[in-house]
């Protein structure tokens, strides 16, 4: 999964004197470093877990991911990432909106805050949780009174998920917003439209490929997590197991070919992202030029 | 519609922006504010929009008190200084989008929209660039849009804030006289803010000057070229030069001797004297003049600006002459001001 501290920029060509090029031998060696851990620590992994989720043939491999409990993991997944993916998205634009149009006292308290989760542990982050809503928690016993089940069910997962992903879609879209500033929308108000017309017509398609990429990592995260989701979620099978908690349950069963089968799945959804995600930096880049030029 | 401006203050975080603003704008008037940047005539601007709200005192439009109206209430066309088109929208979205916008009955057909954001192209003479995007125009085009976009929703009143700020010279001068000819076919009243006293001098019905958050003077170019009520206005509009100088029963004295000048209103003591550097008559002898030596002399276009050193070492003015005159090969140069002013000294 990609990191979200190591953004990747596009590669500046810039013509470089012969003064400040290295011998061609540094070059190779240089290289050769570069290509040598990406094969062992990026591309080597990925072949392992297609190679041993595909070891006992296709047969094998479908059929374990026909399985009920993997399929319920599978399920469960998704839902996660369907419900803290949109609750991110509103999150997302309304403090990317207060922080970039706006001048309040601890803005600067708020876009660290926002940060948090990228410094907190998402063990810690899961814990958290378990201390307010557990049965010894601070809410818990309110809960329990009131027949709310949080933790070691869906609610939990899904708090845990959102808190980790929370960023994502900010931290994308308050540079992008501060750049842009607040000229359109005054234009707009200035022409008889009211806040909403505003945020439909003129603030949202400014930042939409902004938004779309912040979304796809937000997306990617959501389905990875594993840290925080660990701990709230109790690992019951086929009701409270996402797909990186069920893989770690296949694997330490000795289940190899089922754990890789959904190892897999999770390795293809990083691909897909990967490339939507250069697809998007291309489009995305060329926008930025574009308003850049204005 | 007419605009008057009711002794408004503004403040931004405790820190005033304008002391107490007064100004009235006629209907289909030309107006322009100006000064340079910090003297609070591009909030002044803002005010009247309604982009801004007044700490203290009114607007009102026409009879109506207009101060606490939002900009959407107040049905002004206003033009930004970076234009602030919206980029992914067409050319005709961008003038349609204020009708467009619009609640209800008011809302005409989306054919009507696009019927009138033609028309507008033509006014502006944008004609058939209906498809093209934001990106695809020149600066000058650019401008030409946003002010077809404003003045597609009709407006009362029509605000421009630098209009002319982000073009080169040429395209200025040609949009200046542009904006001209607009304004007395549709006869908008019309605002505009800008750092050029020539653009203002040449554009407007009445220039505001503005420092320091206080509007200096209003009037007609030649009120403001020809009899400048303050020494900020001097210095600010137009070359100016200036002398300290002493008045004496109303005679007008500088060091120990008088210039021939007389200023029978004004009180004795120590006082400014302001004129312009090409508005000088020379004099062969000097008996009521004032009298320098050539330090430097320069060729500025048509004529030859002579810099004169008075009275010793400290005093420096600059006056202008015909290149070909005499006295520009002279050391000695004698002249007397032709119009000039005199401030109390501060």
């Amino acid at each position: 999964m990609a990191d979200p501290e190591i953004k990747s920029y596009a590669p500046h060509h810039e013509s470089r004197s012969a003064a400040v090029t290295e011998s061609r031998p540094a070059q190779a060696v240089l290289m050769a470093i570069v290509f040598a851990f990406l094969g062992i620590f990026l591309l080597l992994p990925l072949i392992i877990v297609f190679h041993e989720a595909l070891a006992k043939g296709v047969g094998a491999y479908t059929q374990s991911l026909s399985d009920a409990d993997t399929r319920s993991a599978i399920r469960l997944t998704l839902l996660v990432a369907a419900i803290s993916v949109p609750l991110n998205i509103v999150f997302g634009i309304s403090a990317a909106w207060a922080i970039a149009k706006f001048e309040f006292k601890g803005k600067a308290f708020l876009t660290t805050l926002i940060d948090l989760p990228f410094s907190v542990s998402p063990v810690i982050s899961g814990l958290v949780y378990v201390l307010l809503f557990g049965a010894q928690g601070l809410l818990g016993g309110w809960l329990k009174a009131h027949g709310i089940v949080i933790l070691f069910a869906v609610p939990g997962i899904v708090l845990a998920t959102v808190f980790v992903t929370f960023p994502f879609v900010a931290r994308e879209l308050i540079p992008l917003m501060q750049e842009q500033g607040n000229g359109d929308e005054e234009a707009a108000l200035s022409l008889g439209a009211n806040g909403w017309q505003t945020f439909w017509y003129v603030t949202l398609p400014n930042v939409k490929w902004g938004l779309l990429y912040g979304v796809l990592l937000c997306n990617a995260r959501a389905m990875g997590e594993f840290g925080a989701v660990s701990v709230v979620s109790g690992h019951i099978r086929g009701l409270t197991n996402t797909m990186p908690l069920h893989v770690e349950i296949l694997y330490n069963e000795y289940n190899a070919v089922g754990a890789f089968a959904v190892a897999s799945l999770l390795a293809g959804l990083a691909l897909v992202t990967l490339v939507l995600k250069t697809l998007l930096e291309m489009r995305y880049g060329a926008e930025i030029a574009a308003t850049r030029g204005h | 519609m007419e605009v008057r401006v009711a002794n408004v203050r503004k403040e931004f975080d405790r820190f005033p922006a304008l002391h107490d603003v007064s100004l009235d704008i006629k209907s289909g008037e030309l107006i322009a504010l100006l000064g340079p940047s910090g003297s609070g005539k591009t909030t002044l601007l803002r005010l009247i929009a309604g982009l801004e709200l007044p700490t203290r005192g009114n607007i009102f439009f026409g009879d109506e008190d207009a101060s606490n109206k939002s900009i959407q209430e107040r049905n002004v066309g206003f033009v930004f200084q970076h234009y602030a088109l919206f980029r992914h929208m067409t050319v005709a979205d961008n003038i349609g989008f204020g009708l467009k916008v619009r609640h209800g009955p008011s809302r005409p057909p989306a054919q009507e929209i696009r019927r009138r954001a033609s028309e507008l192209l033509d006014l502006v003479q944008l004609s058939g660039l209906e498809k093209r995007y934001p990106a695809q125009l020149s600066g000058g085009q650019r401008q030409r849009v946003a002010l077809a976009r404003a003045m597609a929703i009709e407006p009362k009143v029509l605000l421009l804030d630098e209009p002319f700020g982000a073009l080169d010279a040429q395209v200025r001068r040609e949009l200046r006289r542009w904006l001209r000819e607009i304004h007395d076919a549709t006869g908008h009243t019309t605002v505009f803010v800008t750092h050029d006293q020539e653009e203002a001098l040449e554009l407007a019905d009445r220039v505001v000057v503005m420092s320091q958050g206080r509007i200096e003077q209003v009037g007609t170019a030649d009120d403001i070229y020809d009899t400048p009520n303050s020494p900020f206005v001097y210095g600010f509009i137009g070359e100016s030069s200036s002398l300290p100088v002493k008045v004496e029963n109303g005679e007008i004295w500088l060091a120990d001797r008088p210039i021939g000048l007389a200023a029978p209103h004004e009180p004795s003591g120590e006082a400014m004297l302001y004129f312009r550097p090409h508005d000088v008559e020379l004099l062969d002898g000097c008996s009521g003049c004032i009298a320098g030596t050539v330090a430097a002399s320069r060729r500025v276009a048509g004529t030859r600006r002579v810099e004169l050193e008075i009275g010793g070492e400290r005093q420096r003015v600059e006056i202008e002459l015909p290149v070909d005159h005499p006295a520009a090969q002279k050391s000695r140069v004698a002249f007397r001001p032709g119009r000039w002013k005199l401030f109390p000294d501060a």
